[in-house]
């Protein structure tokens, strides 16, 4: 369980000024025992044992470092590194945090599993460790969301899950949350809600962090032995945050390590037409937690638009609302079309397909190169594998 | 000052009686319908009402309260709107008005700046859902110093510490939520809601209302068998989307509203 001097949390689940626990009451006290319950997990050898192992023999940890020499070259830049989340089974960093969950669920007695999903990533690695140990498992997801990733709703279903269909708002991740939240409100007894980003209420940004940020201890080791010094330059996208602070944290006590954190600046800038929290948002209260919250002047909450689904959300997490004003992090966005051409970029350099998420982090990278240079050292994560967006993208790229 | 909430549930209590406190949505059915339902409730029995404030991520509702609340954003009313509504209800009822909102709303609008509108305007009390007394120190302090009550609510899964804490916190009555669970009507009403109501009581001398899944004429008589008053909200909201289904006017929407709720409070 893990506090870091510059960010906490306190011992309210605060994040500076961020984050808390602004649930109905009746979520209060079993966010009390999921806070006890993740207390003692954390303390106990055996449930880190428990869990190092999976993630060795079933999750494949650890993932790669992978020098990136053509994309650099493309780029004009120097040594640029991927971390390779997308090569973990099931594809992308979600399964870190899935499996951590699933084994802290069993030791609560909790025997449904419930998830929300936006590109589905999280919603198979939900469905994934629940068949793995042979729990019920339910995952909501957008009808939007459901459309245009429509292989992960059969990669879910055929692993055991039920997915619920969610049609009001959006339709998107943010509704999705919703229906999980008042399943969960209704089920509380019975159920863990498995949440799948550095969102919601305390604890539970605190605990996916912790679950992700073996992401950014094994980089760590990985760019020392590989460059003996640490990285310059961090880059990963930024949709609730999960995969970010996964990798940042390691080294936010390191002040010569850089951080960029990008977020989806969609199509436009208008409201509606991004997922560019830290340009657009404001400060607010959604499922949860306080932080940037893109909303109307009357505090409804905006729709969003994000060619990625993992990125298309109204909210981030409240740690990266901590870091942000502090200015440790540095937040910028990069458009749909800027992700795209990333996305064909990195296939054709690298031989690697990127989920269109972390074609973000790859675009921000091409958009910055002049400024980095050839002499920086640069990690950038791969926080998942493009498999579940080529049709997307086809539709997309023959419509042009 | 008299604060109305507290006096009402005095009365009853003096009379012996127990309080009707029918929900409805700001400005379901159009803003004007909300400002003619109210008093026309007050006349159909109800001694307290609660004007849902209607947000775009209900998480507490289930599906009637937030299809009303999404009627009610596609009339494009904010916060400035429900606090006119209650201003126009002022001139023809005194009946206590408690807003029921989600914290972005309140947030958004500013705590002190709402507190002081909201009094302007003529409201009584304020609950919202999603801050409970660990996050309401601010929210708390802003609705005190305007003399509104803060009502907090206690589920069935607050331990006793909890309770003790939010009776410590509430002003003008404790809300009791009926059950896990979101609102909506249920076939019966839990069984959790006599012992929670008693274990509020070891707590406070405040009125208790309950709500959540209470829909019925037999349900309210339930609820008042060992609470002070019943909220019903969904059943009613239900009762008004249907009218509104048959294409019903605005007066047609609140004359069924208040049909309903005179059924409830006629059921003694």
């Amino acid at each position: 369980m893990s506090v870091h001097p510059l960010t906490g949390p306190d011992r309210h689940g605060h994040y500076g000024f961020y984050g808390g626990r602004f649930v109905p009451e009746t979520l209060m006290e079993p966010l009390a025992e999921l806070e006890e319950a993740y207390g003692k997990a954390a303390a106990d050898p055996e449930f880190q044992r428990e869990l190092a192992t999976l993630l060795g023999e079933y999750v494949g940890r650890p993932t790669p470092l992978t020098p990136a020499r053509r994309l650099a070259a493309h780029l004009g830049l120097g040594r640029v590194y991927l971390k390779r989340e997308d090569l973990t089974h099931t594809g992308a960093h979600k399964i870190n945090n899935a499996i951590g969950q699933i084994l802290l669920a069993r030791r609560m007695g909790k025997r449904r599993i419930i998830a929300e999903t936006g590109a589905g990533q999280h919603g198979v690695a939900t469905a994934t460790a629940a068949a793995l140990f042979g729990m019920e498992c339910e995952i909501y997801m957008g009808t939007e969301d459901m459309r245009r990733q429509a292989l992960n709703v059969f990669r879910m279903r055929l692993l055991g899950a039920k997915v619920n269909p969610v049609d009001s708002g959006s339709r998107t991740l943010k509704d999705a949350i919703n229906e999980a939240m008042r399943d969960w409100v209704t089920n509380v007894a019975t159920t863990h809600y498995l949440l799948g980003s550095v969102l919601g209420a305390h604890p539970y940004p605190q605990i996916v962090r912790d679950f992700q940020a073996v992401i950014g201890k094994e980089a760590r080791g990985q760019v020392m032995a590989a460059e003996g010094r640490l990285p310059d330059l961090l880059v990963a996208c930024v949709g609730g945050g999960s995969n970010a602070i996964g990798l940042f944290y390691e080294f936010l006590s390191e002040p010569s390590v850089r951080m960029v954190g990008v977020e989806a600046g969609g199509r436009g800038t208008a409201l509606g037409e991004h997922a560019a929290r830290f340009q657009g948002g404001r400060v607010g209260v959604l499922q949860g937690t306080l932080s940037y919250v893109l909303q109307d002047g009357d505090g409804q909450i905006a729709s969003t638009h994000s060619v990625s689904a993992g990125l298309d959300y109204a909210s981030v997490g409240p740690e990266h609302a901590c870091l942000h004003d502090g200015g440790r992090v540095e937040y910028t966005s990069v458009s749909d079309d800027e992700a795209l051409a990333a996305f064909q970029l990195l296939s054709r350099t690298e031989g690697i397909i990127p989920a269109l998420e972390s074609s973000h982090a790859v675009a921000e990278l091409a958009r910055r190169a002049p400024e980095i240079g050839p002499d920086a050292l640069v990690v950038v994560n791969l926080s998942g594998r493009g498999d579940k967006d080529v049709i997307q993208v086809a539709e997309i790229l023959d419509g042009k | 000052m008299v604060r109305r909430i507290g006096e009402t549930f005095r009365q009853l209590q003096a009379e012996g009686g127990k309080a009707l406190i029918p929900f409805v949505v700001s400005g379901d059915a159009g803003i004007e319908t909300t400002v003619r339902l109210v008093p026309e409730l007050e006349a159909a029995g109800a001694h307290i009402v609660e004007l849902g404030i209607p947000f775009s991520d209900p998480v507490a509702d289930g599906p009637v309260i937030q299809r009303a609340a999404m009627r009610a954003l596609a009339g494009g009313y904010g916060m400035a709107d429900h606090l006119r509504a209650v201003e126009e209800i002022r001139k023809k009822s005194e009946i206590p008005i408690l807003l029921f909102s989600y914290y972005n709303p309140v947030y958004q609008y500013g705590l002190e700046a709402l507190a002081r509108d909201a009094k302007n305007a003529g409201v009584d009390g304020i609950l919202v859902t999603d801050v409970t007394p660990e996050e309401g120190d601010a929210y708390r302090a802003a609705m005190d110093a305007r003399e509104l009550d803060c009502v907090f609510l206690v589920a069935p899964t607050s331990g006793e510490e909890r309770v003790a804490k939010i009776a410590a916190c509430s002003g003008g009555f404790v809300y009791v939520v009926s059950r896990a669970g979101v609102t909506g009507a249920r076939q019966a009403l839990s069984d959790m809601v006599a012992p929670t109501v008693a274990r509020v009581r070891r707590h406070t001398a405040l009125p208790v209302a309950v709500g959540f899944g209470v829909s019925r004429p037999e349900q309210v008589r339930a609820v008042w068998e060992v609470a002070d008053g019943a909220v019903v909200g969904s059943a009613l909201v239900a009762e008004m989307e249907a009218e509104l289904g048959r294409g019903g006017s605005p007066a047609q929407v609140a004359a069924r509203a208040a049909a309903f709720c005179r059924s409830l409070a006629e059921n003694r």
